[in-house]
């Protein structure tokens, strides 16, 4: 028995929708913080996967996983840093204690 | 026809990611989220050494596993401390993400399913990339090699460097 595209693709769309219902259901930042890794991580294995099955020969995909995992990390820890800075304001990273900026 | 050894592997990895990151979005304590998304994330480096992709899967386990994870414990620790528990939503609010994300995968999962990929032909092995082949891809400026995104990236994390400095500093 083989292992198809369809089954890597099957178990990044189920970590890619779970990602979706903790950002939709969350109220605590850094938790919807989580919820946004998850959504990435589910298209860093959809590119490598594409690359692997589709096109063996290229490096494509592997390269835009690389490059994409760099970038996330480095959003990771501004993001953060924003959450400690609101923090240290508000004293809450609940979602409904910030509201200056929101209408 | 036996199951072979690689499909044991991945059908063992596909659950541990598919329940792991379900509990990510369902437990209650932050922490226990983080520790579910740190074991999404080492699964995830075991699909890709079973895809052949082997520096890409030390890549994830060193960036995320290894930065990304403690970033988060320790801003976890920072903000809210450990015992927190979350809100709860209210039962409509997760009505409506519940339907909305199964309506979302129930779709997706359909087209992918009809949709016919075409693979390619021959070189069903697994080959290895080189990490010599991947150094000299990544700094060459020719055809199908990276040297422009490898420098955007490169100022980009000495701008969040700066950014992130400059946020979290107290005044």
């Amino acid at each position: 028995m083989m292992i198809n595209i369809e089954c890597y693709l099957v178990v990044s769309t189920i970590m890619m929708f779970a990602g979706i219902y903790g950002f939709f259901t969350r109220h605590n930042m850094l938790a919807m913080l989580i919820s946004v890794e998850l959504m990435l991580n589910a298209t860093d294995i959809n590119f490598a996967v594409f690359n692997r099955f589709l096109f063996p020969a290229m490096k494509e995909g592997y390269f835009f996983s690389l490059f994409s995992i760099a970038i996330s990390a480095a959003e990771t820890a501004i993001a953060i840093a924003i959450m400690i800075n609101i923090y240290r304001n508000v004293r809450s990273i609940q979602t409904k204690d910030i509201e200056d900026m929101k209408w | 026809m036996g199951a072979t050894f690689e499909t044991i592997v991945f059908g063992v990895l596909a659950m541990f990611i598919i329940v792991m990151s379900v509990l990510t979005v369902t437990t209650g304590r932050i922490v226990r989220s983080a520790t579910y998304l740190l074991f999404v994330l080492l699964g995830t480096a075991g699909l890709y050494f079973l895809l052949g992709y082997t520096f890409l899967g030390s890549v994830q386990i060193m960036v995320y596993a290894g930065g990304v994870v403690v970033l988060y414990v320790f801003s976890i620790l920072l903000t809210s401390g450990a015992g927190d528990k979350a809100q709860k939503a209210r039962r409509s609010r997760l009505f409506a993400g519940l339907v909305t994300s199964v309506a979302g995968a129930a779709l997706v999962l359909f087209i992918t399913m009809t949709h016919h990929f075409v693979p390619a032909t021959g070189n069903e092995i697994p080959v290895e990339t080189g990490i010599n082949n991947i150094g000299r891809m990544m700094i060459g400026s020719g055809k199908y090699e990276y040297i422009l995104p490898f420098e955007a990236v490169s100022i980009f994390l000495l701008a969040c460097i700066v950014g992130a400095l400059l946020i979290a500093r107290k005044r």
